[in-house]
């Protein structure tokens, strides 16, 4: 595999310049086109099985994502393509992976919900809702016992915090000071039941109970994202141990494909609709004189054309051979 | 010649392994002092910082080792009793036993999982349980139980080197009972089991405290005058299975035996393969004596007794098979 993390420049800086801003746009939009794209292709058939798409939380991934090092690694939950694009994983091999074929990033192995790419430190999509948090203490004991500077970034959403995994590693994480960035989306709803239903407190306070410097940020303003998720890396990176980012987000769609939405009003997604990420930082950039319609537009096309092409590499590639599904079940001498 | 105990291999095996390669360590719940069986005790002081101490998280213990063994670490989690590993059971169904497969080699394991399991020692409901039958049934795991110290030495040390997650069965009841000479050469790879015992009349198979008690009850019949091959299957995923058959064959009567609960454990796969590979050598139904359908091992000496297969059961069900 040959994909090299995106973002991978110089030294954070701890307000992203306006070069980085237009580039936070240009993924933004990436991602929503890509997922909106997507579930144009479940309905036809192309994508099948349990497809969750990520409109709506754009500004997590693309913000908290952007903190990185190429030597750090992401493990996240099964709504994972935008972390994955983010990260800079081939769009074209996440959608060949999206529609199960050869040239997808596991071969059709995976599906939507178990993206992973090694190369890029992209470690996984995870079905199992918070069980990936003890892998990333894993990963982060790892960093320290070996003596490595790489930090972890963990996204899940509000979902896991009843799991009793995610007290476990919150816990394990501080007692063994482990680099991990916990970074929670939280998009209200666990699939169709209201985390104020599931949860007897704030997601922080419970952070904050396990001695943990924690902070809840507006997740559809990719600047603060930015900048919340950059406190907590360099935390991490200079030893001090996890850190904690709740971000305030909203799914435009449903939890799933499947989800017929009963339990929020139209009224509510129209709300959070009018605060979108995207729309918000392209009015900023345009107030402030840094894009104009020509430049919005050119943004558009690229986007189309990356998503598009995305599409056509998916369909073009071959469907992957059965006759080698019995081939890694074990890690074998001379396993490439 | 001095004598080598089960839990003395098996810490000989985590010294050397831990001397000879700085990316091992271990992981549990109070192993740096030695743990409830003092499996490991000493290492703490000679390996500093390699041994952690866990909180009670089992579920983490799993999760946290297959992060470590992602990122190049070669980590030893301890489950202190088999029974407290279900609440990992998850982490090795879902994660563990597929990484390898869902990133096509890309992403390896190379985990070990040591746990104290069986019956023997009135440990009751939650002390006592066999759970190698919920990870034979997981293709990519690989699952080792062995009997003799010099087996669990070498076969250890062969999992620490295997590059997938390994689940190693020790039986509590033997940690201390079982002794054997030292310098024994004990089995070194992961999927062949031993004949251990060769005789014509009929094959048993065992692992474990039940391997143990299978000699026994050889030794008995053969005073009688018939001959027991007796198997040590040593490696139950992935079994051995020419050794198997071939075994079966040569007497053309079976009896597998486990501690396990006979409904879905282990034997029945045995049973299963004898039947569809091996069913014209048979000259009798194959018999298991396993432990009854029974929720747990219950605690009083009697009923724990009624529980167990022991050497009596198994002679019994051995003489009844010869005599067929």
């Amino acid at each position: 595999m040959t994909a090299t993390p995106r973002l991978a420049r110089k030294a954070r800086e701890a307000e992203p310049d306006i070069d980085q801003l237009l580039d936070f746009l240009y993924q933004m939009q990436l991602i929503r086109r890509f997922e909106e794209r997507t579930g144009e292709m479940y309905t036809k058939g192309k994508v099948r099985g349990f497809l969750h798409l990520y409109t709506g939380q754009e500004a997590c991934a693309v913000g908290a994502l952007a903190t990185l090092q190429p030597q750090d690694k992401v493990v996240t939950h099964y709504r994972d393509h935008g972390h994955a694009i983010a990260r800079g994983m081939d769009p074209n091999r996440v959608m060949a992976e999206l529609f199960g074929r050869q040239d997808g990033v596991s071969g059709g192995r995976g599906g939507s919900m178990h993206l992973y790419d090694a190369s890029i430190g992209f470690l996984g999509g995870y079905a199992i809702v918070a069980a990936h948090l003890p892998l990333a203490v894993g990963l982060g004991l790892a960093a320290n016992m070996k003596k490595e500077n790489f930090v972890t970034l963990c996204v899940f959403g509000d979902g896991s915090v009843g799991e009793g995994e995610f007290h476990e590693a919150l816990n394990l994480a501080v007692l063994w000071n482990t680099p991990v960035v916990f970074f929670c989306e939280n998009n209200l709803y666990g699939m169709g039941v209201s985390f104020q239903e599931s949860l007897s407190t704030q997601v922080t306070t419970l952070a904050a109970a396990y001695n943990m410097p924690a902070v809840s940020v507006d997740g559809m303003d990719v600047t603060a994202v930015y900048r919340e998720t950059l406190k907590a890396v360099e935390h991490c990176r200079a030893g001090k141990g996890p850190y904690f980012v709740e971000a305030m987000t909203y799914r435009y769609r449903g939890h799933s494909m499947a989800d017929p939405e009963l339990y929020r009003l139209k009224d509510e997604v129209e709300k959070y609709r009018k605060r979108d990420a995207i729309d918000r930082l392209k009015a900023r950039l345009m107030e402030g004189g840094h894009l104009d319609g020509a430049g919005w537009e050119a943004i558009v096309e690229r986007v189309e054309k990356v998503v598009e092409d995305s599409i056509a590499f998916a369909d073009a590639s071959p469907n992957p051979p059965i006759d080698t599904l019995f081939r890694y079940v074990t890690k074998e001498p001379g396993d490439a | 010649m001095a004598q080598v105990t089960v839990i003395e291999a098996i810490r000989s095996a985590l010294d050397e392994e831990m001397a000879a390669d700085d990316r091992v360590f271990i992981l549990g719940e109070d192993v740096e002092a030695g743990g409830v069986f003092r499996v490991t005790e000493g290492l703490a002081a000679k390996y500093p910082g390699r041994l952690i101490d866990s909180p009670l998280a089992e579920s983490s213990i799993i999760g946290i080792t297959i992060g470590a063994a992602h990122y190049g670490l070669r980590p030893v989690a301890e489950i202190q009793f088999a029974d407290f590993i279900h609440a990992g059971f998850d982490h090795m169904a879902s994660e563990a036993s597929r990484w390898c497969y869902r990133t096509k080699g890309d992403a390896f394991l190379p985990m070990v999982v040591r746990t104290p399991w069986g019956g023997g020692v009135h440990g009751g409901q939650h002390h006592s349980q066999s759970i190698e039958a919920y990870y034979t049934h997981l293709p990519g795991i690989k699952v080792v139980a062995p009997s003799f110290p010099s087996d669990y030495r070498s076969l250890l040390k062969a999992a620490i080197a295997d590059p997938n997650p390994v689940l190693f069965l020790e039986h509590k009841r033997t940690y201390r009972l079982i002794k054997q000479e030292a310098g024994e050469p004990g089995e070194t790879v992961i999927g062949r089991s031993r004949v251990t015992r060769k005789g014509s009349d009929l094959t048993i198979f065992a692992y474990g405290l039940m391997l143990h008690e299978s000699l026994a009850a050889a030794d008995e019949l053969a005073a009688e005058g018939t001959e027991c091959t007796v198997v040590d299957l040593l490696t139950l995923q992935p079994l051995d299975v020419e050794t198997v058959l071939e075994a079966a064959k040569a007497t053309g009567k079976v009896l597998v035996v486990h501690e396990d609960t006979l409904t879905g454990g282990f034997g029945g796969e045995i049973a299963a393969l004898i039947a569809e590979h091996a069913f014209e050598y048979l000259d009798a139904p194959i018999r298991r004596v396993c432990g009854p359908d029974i929720p747990a091992m219950p605690f009083h000496h009697n009923m724990e007794s009624f529980f167990m297969p022991d050497r009596t059961k198994i002679a019994a069900a051995a003489r009844d098979l010869a005599a067929y």
